[in-house]
């Protein structure tokens, strides 16, 4: 991981929201940052290198596009195990995001978060099981959350 | 109804958006059509919010500090509590599941201990705890995701 200085941020923070939609963007972004376009593609492009930028893309609306389940799976697993098993549930094509976090015992057991997105619950059932499969003897417990209502849905944006 | 130019470029165009001085265009020649029907199918697709942009994704904690949070609050309360959480500019992702923790944000903030505060401060406005969820690691490998578009 690079050290980012105040330029790569103010890059990040330029472009989160989306780059416009015009013949030359990344001239735009630089323009509004008082940096030169080829400064910004290089940096970006040296962000993606390093993992800091994950991807550059349209990034789809998976609900707007027919996916109207989607289900946070939480998954018991063991904490020694759980790199190599989130790097494997990660790769899945269904999965949106998935995530190490903290347990919180003795109310919250689970450790390993995956998004997954499907047009119908028969879809996201079986998403889940093949999940559990992967896991296997790893899978301690789990519980899938489906979201019943949007309360609040903004961009990503750092404050 | 979506084109063949949408689908593509909702499919194919997830990863590897060019890092060139005119990426539509490049975009354009290798699909064998104009730069203005790229960035009018892509203005297309956000206006109908069948994307939410097209641009960088960075995963959380890279610019500043983010945090996944539940709480717990009886069904009567649910609406009021999510209205004074969602009051906060911190918060932007809210939502409600079928769970015993039956509302999800994620909240973020410039600085860890400015995320800190806010949720402080959720917790002395709403009178519930939240179950601070950070980010460990993260397996978002995120190489796209494979949309079935073959009914849209």
């Amino acid at each position: 991981m690079p050290n980012l200085d105040e330029t790569d941020l103010k890059i990040m923070r330029a472009t989160q929201a989306g780059l416009p939609l015009t013949a030359r963007p990344y001239h735009a972004v630089a323009e509004q940052l008082e940096l030169s376009a080829v400064e910004v593609i290089e940096r970006m492009r040296r962000l993606q290198e390093f993992s800091v930028i994950r991807r550059i893309g349209a990034v789809p609306n998976h609900y707007k596009l027919g996916y109207r389940f989607n289900g946070m799976t939480v998954w018991n697993v063991p904490e020694e195990k759980i790199d190599a098993l989130g790097q494997k549930i990660g790769r899945l094509d269904f999965v949106s995001h998935c995530y190490h976090r903290p347990r919180h015992l003795p109310l919250w057991p689970y450790n390993l978060f995956a998004m997954v997105h499907g047009k119908s619950q028969e879809a996201v059932d079986r998403q889940i099981e093949q999940i559990a499969e992967i896991l296997g003897d790893d899978n301690l417990g789990s519980e899938v959350l489906y979201s019943t209502r949007i309360l609040k849905k903004t961009g990503f944006r750092s404050r | 109804m979506l084109t063949d130019l949408h689908k593509q470029l909702l499919n194919d165009f997830q990863r590897d958006f060019p890092l060139v001085e005119r990426p539509y265009l490049e975009i354009a020649n290798r699909l064998g059509v104009s730069e203005d029907e790229v960035l009018s199918a892509l203005a297309e697709l956000r206006d109908n919010r069948l994307i939410s942009r097209v641009g960088p994704v960075i995963p959380p904690n890279q610019i500043g500090a983010s945090m996944l949070v539940a709480m717990a609050v009886p069904e009567p309360e649910l609406q009021r509590i999510a209205d004074i959480v969602s009051r906060f500019p911190e918060v932007n992702h809210n939502y409600e599941r079928e769970h015993r923790f039956n509302l999800w944000f994620v909240a973020v903030a410039s600085t860890t201990d400015h995320l800190a505060r806010v949720l402080d401060s959720i917790e002395r406005e709403t009178g519930y705890l939240t179950q601070r969820l950070p980010l460990v690691n993260d397996f978002f490998i995120d190489l796209g995701f494979r949309l079935d578009l073959s009914h849209a």
